[in-house]
């Protein structure tokens, strides 16, 4: 589904640095990976790359047997509508929505509106425990609840792939393993593969698999104690 | 040691409070220079009107000399034997004689002062008007003239060199030989012998000013007191000052009009301010209640800001006096200290620093700015932490605005102010129903907002549903970046109805009181200038002339604290008296028995109470004459006021058979050119006749009025400049704050375009709410000038005219450019890497 080969990423400037060299990856369909690394090792940058929204210095990244480095960007754009969903660190629920309209964001992107996009609305919102809570204004939400919400916003559509940056990083660990699961739950209901970007190795061993990011390049591993 | 680790503590604690804003300079130089803009014109405004009235009094006290009192006249003058007896008052040291002409000289469009003067006398009192020059007896010459540097320069002319000035329609010869200082005196000035101007100019036996020095002792009020009831009437005896306060009096309504619109200004810049100031305190909420968390105190906060807004203030007002004062300078040298009143025009002037004006323009500057972020550092203060903390409260501060009460106060108490009368002549609480209106209206904004923005259909394009949700969502921010907007459109609008509704009543008026097919005066605006009984004839008898309406100008003191107004005689129609006349109300009906018809200017009306059907005396060629008042009438060309007497009427009061205009009704299918050259050709001295169309009279009007408007449009245009400044400023903020949301749509799936697209229609429907209140608010203001502000300011009626096209333009254009600020401001936020923005906390 997600296939990556000799990536590398620089970052030029006044202070040049080479972020990562020689990333090779496949991620199958279905498939839910997590990828671990110290703070700055470029592990946002990775997933940034496989969004489209960050162009590689070298290497290639195939979505679908899709080529993203040959697309312009507004089909990486239409690419990210269609096939992607994303959960933050800082959840990025639109505070002036409701939590219906944030679910429904990527429907409407997509130009799915009527009641159809009404019940996948609330099949997601229900998928994530939230079905009462549809009309609330974001501000009235717990953290936690919040992050359910963008996991709902994230599977609405149906992607073939969800990023997952950090989404338990503003939470406590209670509630953490609870948003961990419902995500896990969520994906392999849905069919969708996922990557899941964590310092935490709690939060890793949710995934099927684990990698860790390096500057050497990406090295699928054990977590230790 | 210890008091220095305060100062650095308390030094931190303000940078812990204003570190982020000074982050964006950019929004912090927007208001600095809002500031600026609205202390320079205000500055430069007082300064040019202080200079004006300065120089005036200057050239006032120099006519007038040591005198302690004056004996002053109408143009026309006063019997000269009234000086024998003034002069001859033991009580009186010195009389000085003045004959006073405004001259025509030839070739030339404004008047000359000539002033004839007894050297001998005038040299005990007025030094400075004592020619230099010439030999012995040059200044008791009849025919030479002394002029002051102005004058030589204006005329072009220099010692040896001799002036044409017109004498009815004759031509007199002045030789020039020498030279006059009368150093304050900043107009062109001419001095002469006062028989040789009494002769040459027509004034024998008249005086029009006799200057008095008392012995020393003598009490200048009783000696008024005495010599005034034995004056003829229409002659008074005030000290020199009188001049000076009549003339700057009628000038103050038209000073104090552009200190406030100029003063609008400030206000948007205020309200900038209170925009920049309310949308950065809510970017920074979660940060401000951090370090309320950390221990700050809510007074800490709060004077923080306020302190943050007193230096932005501080800034922009010193930026503005530097400003003000270049303005000010350029504005003198190249439009003179008039700004387009007409009671200045001519005078030179020099600038000089006026420190007070600068110390209150420099604390109304701090004080704007203060007062505009009051609101905002009251709101941080006031904020709980915890919840202010959490994303999404932004919206609880702006909640507390959409409050009825406020706005319902200030709007009823601007309607009261409204049916106020004025403050000593001043409009005063017209301007308060204004400022009060446009408060109201602005506090009213945010409710107005959320039922409107409620109200809003959602489209099905992604973009502009997201815009239409999210101004439904968070209607607050949008509606405070409208307050500057609002309130520079509203002003812009109301201004753009008076001005309108002036300008098409002065077009109609102008119809009215030009029927005639063509018009002769004789010397300009001139006392020299006039038209015989025999050239009278002349004209009539001409070819093609069917009727000629003759106009004799003369003025009348009424009331010795201001300027005489004029008297116009013309015939009336005996069957219908007000032909010609574009009269006001009904006119009352003429009884037998009455005495003669007087039609008075609504300026007349207003200043000395002249009421229909009121019996009123008025000086008439030194005698007191009884008169009924017939009606009012509506005039715009005298803003001291005028009446309209019948010339048959006038005639057998005065003797006067003098005119200096006439009207020509010509036969049908006569050219007008025919009749001109005629005039030229056979009405004795008709070559120095001015003939006229009506179209040209009429357009020269226009222009006039329309330099007039001038400086107020570019008063109003700078409103409008920092108004969109504001909304800039305000998009640029907002679209900041929303960069991590922008982030958020980019990553899910949002196109660049669709986020401009979305950004642009969040611009067009908060531009075009901001437009249409703005406009509203300002039709009502508008109905305040024209009914409150400019009928107790200049006595002006005027009907309302609504210059719609003009309007609908300003408004198209208004929006597409807030359109294109928003998308810019758009295209800014996404210029950055606002991908990783996603990642940001605050």
């Amino acid at each position: 589904m997600l296939r990556i080969r000799s990536l590398a990423k620089h970052y030029d400037g006044p202070r040049p640095r080479t972020v990562f060299t020689g990333i090779d990856f496949d991620l199958a369909a279905g498939e839910y990976v997590a990828i671990m690394g110290e703070s700055g090792i470029g592990k946002s940058t990775l997933l940034n790359l496989i969004a489209g929204l960050d162009a590689p210095d070298a290497g290639s990244i195939a979505l679908d047997g899709v080529m993203l480095s040959g697309l312009s960007d507004d089909a990486l754009t239409l690419t990210r509508r269609e096939k992607m969903g994303f959960v933050f660190q800082a959840f990025h629920v639109l505070p002036y929505l409701t939590v219906a309209q944030n679910v429904a964001l990527p429907l409407m992107l997509l130009g799915r509106g009527g009641p159809d996009a009404d019940e996948r609305v609330a099949a997601a919102l229900a998928s994530v425990g939230l079905a009462d809570r549809a009309t609330s204004p974001p501000r009235e939400l717990s953290g936690g609840e919040l992050q359910r919400v963008a996991i709902a916003r994230a599977l609405v559509h149906e992607p073939q792939l969800v990023l997952a940056d950090e989404p338990t990083g503003n939470l406590d660990p209670e509630t953490a393993a609870q948003v961990l699961a419902l995500l896990r739950d969520s994906l392999k209901a849905s069919g969708a593969s996922g990557i899941l970007v964590t310092h935490s190795r709690a939060a890793a061993r949710t995934a099927d698999r684990v990698f860790t990011l390096t500057a050497a390049g990406l090295r699928a591993g054990e977590i230790g104690g | 040691m210890e008091a220095t680790g305060q100062s650095v503590a308390s030094v931190s604690r303000l940078r812990a409070i204003t570190g982020a804003w000074i982050e964006h300079k950019g929004r912090m130089v927007v208001s600095v220079v809002a500031i600026a803009l609205g202390v320079a014109l205000g500055y430069a405004v007082q300064l040019i009107n202080e200079v004006a009235v300065s120089e005036f009094t200057q050239a006032v006290q120099t006519l007038a000399g040591e005198a302690d009192l004056v004996v002053r006249g109408p143009h026309a003058g006063f019997d000269e034997r009234l000086y024998a007896e003034i002069a001859a008052d033991p009580q009186v040291a010195v009389a000085s004689p003045v004959v006073e002409v405004d001259a025509h000289v030839v070739g030339h469009d404004e008047t000359l002062k000539v002033i004839g003067i007894d050297v001998f006398r005038a040299g005990l009192i007025q030094p400075d008007l004592v020619p230099q020059g010439g030999d012995a007896i040059d200044s008791l010459r009849d025919d030479v003239v002394f002029l002051n540097a102005l004058a030589a320069d204006w005329l072009k002319v220099k010692v040896g060199d001799t002036i044409a000035v017109q004498v009815g329609l004759s031509q007199v010869g002045l030789r020039v030989a020498g030279t006059v200082h009368a150093g304050g005196y900043r107009l062109p000035l001419a001095v002469m012998d006062i028989a040789g101007a009494q002769w040459r100019l027509e004034r024998l036996g008249r005086l029009t000013r006799i200057d008095l020095r008392l012995r020393p002792g003598a009490s200048a009020e009783a000696f008024r007191r005495r010599i005034g009831a034995k004056l003829p009437a229409g002659v008074v005896i005030v000290p020199p000052q009188a001049s000076v306060d009549s003339t700057t009096r009628l000038s103050r309504s038209y000073r104090v009009n552009l200190n406030v619109l100029a003063l609008v200004a400030l206000f948007t810049g205020g309200l900038l301010v209170f925009s920049a100031q309310a949308l950065a305190v809510v970017r920074r909420r979660p940060y401000l209640s951090l370090l309320r968390v950390l221990g700050l105190e809510r007074s800490a906060v709060s004077r923080g800001l306020l302190v943050e807004a007193a230096a932005i203030g501080a800034v922009g007002a010193g930026i503005g006096l530097v400003l003000g004062y270049g303005i000010a300078q350029l504005v003198l040298r190249f439009m003179g200290p008039d700004l387009g009143s007409g009671f200045f025009r001519g005078l030179a002037a020099h600038l000089t620093l006026e420190p007070i004006s600068a110390l209150v323009f420099f604390a109304l500057g701090v004080a704007v700015a203060v007062l505009g972020s009051m609101t905002a550092a009251r709101e941080a203060a006031r904020a709980d932490p915890a919840r202010a903390l959490k994303a999404g409260d932004e919206q609880r501060a702006f909640a507390r605005l959409e409050r009825i009460a406020p706005g319902a106060v200030f709007v009823g108490a601007g309607v009261v102010a409204a049916f106020a009368p004025a403050i000593d002549g001043l409009p005063i609480f017209g301007y308060v129903a204004i400022a009060f209106l446009l408060i109201g209206t602005i506090l009213f904004i945010p409710r107005i907002a959320r039922l409107v923005f409620g109200a809003l259909p959602v489209p099905h394009r992604p973009s502009a549903a997201l815009a239409v949700l999210q101004l439904r969502g968070a209607p607050g921010q949008a509606t405070v970046s409208l307050a500057s907007i609002v309130a520079s459109v509203s002003l812009l609008v109301a201004m753009a109805i008076m001005v309108g509704s002036f300008r098409e009543s002065l077009d109609a008026w102008l119809g009215r009181i030009l029927p005639a097919d063509l018009y002769v005066r004789a010397g300009a605006w001139s006392d020299t200038g006039y038209l015989s009984p025999e050239a009278q004839q002349a004209l009539a008898r001409l070819p093609g002339v069917k009727r000629v309406d003759f106009v004799r100008r003369q003025e009348i003191l009424l009331d010795p604290d201001r300027p005489p107004v004029a008297l116009l005689v013309r015939s009336l129609d005996d069957t219908d008296p007000t032909r010609g006349l574009p009269l006001v109300g009904k006119p009352f009906p003429a009884r037998p028995g009455d005495p003669p018809e007087l039609w008075v200017s609504e300026i007349a009306a207003d200043i000395y109470g002249f009421r229909p059907g009121r019996i009123v005396d008025i000086p008439l060629a030194g005698r007191i004459r009884r008169f009924r008042i017939a009606g009012v009438w509506r005039d715009y060309g005298r803003q001291q006021g005028a009446l309209v007497l019948d010339r048959d009427t006038y005639v057998a009061l005065t003797g006067d058979r003098k005119v200096n205009d006439g009207g020509l009704f010509l036969a049908a299918g006569t050219p007008r050119e025919t009749v001109a050259r005629l005039v030229a050709q056979r009405v004795p001295g008709g070559d120095r006749l001015e003939i006229t169309l009506p179209a040209d009279i009429r357009s020269r009007s226009l222009r006039t009025f329309d330099r007039t408007f001038a400086v107020t449009y570019a008063l109003e245009a700078v409103a409008l400049v920092i108004g969109l400044m504001g909304l800039s400023a305000s998009f640029g903020s907002l679209v900041l704050a929303r960069r991590r949301e922008f982030g958020m749509l980019r990553h899910i799936g949002f196109t660049r375009r669709q986020v401009g697209l979305m950004l642009a229609a969040e611009g067009a429907i908060v531009s075009a709410l901001g437009l249409a209140v703005g406009s509203a608010v300002g039709w009502v203001i508008s109905l305040v000038l024209i009914y409150v502000v400019n009928r107790q300011s200049f006595h002006w009626s005027m009907d309302l005219h609504v210059p719609w096209l003009p309007l609908i333009a300003f408004t198209a254009v208004m929006l597409v450019l807030a359109c294109v600020t928003a998308a810019a401001s758009g295209r800014q936020a996404m210029s950055g890497d606002v991908v990783r923005a996603v990642k940001e906390d605050w």
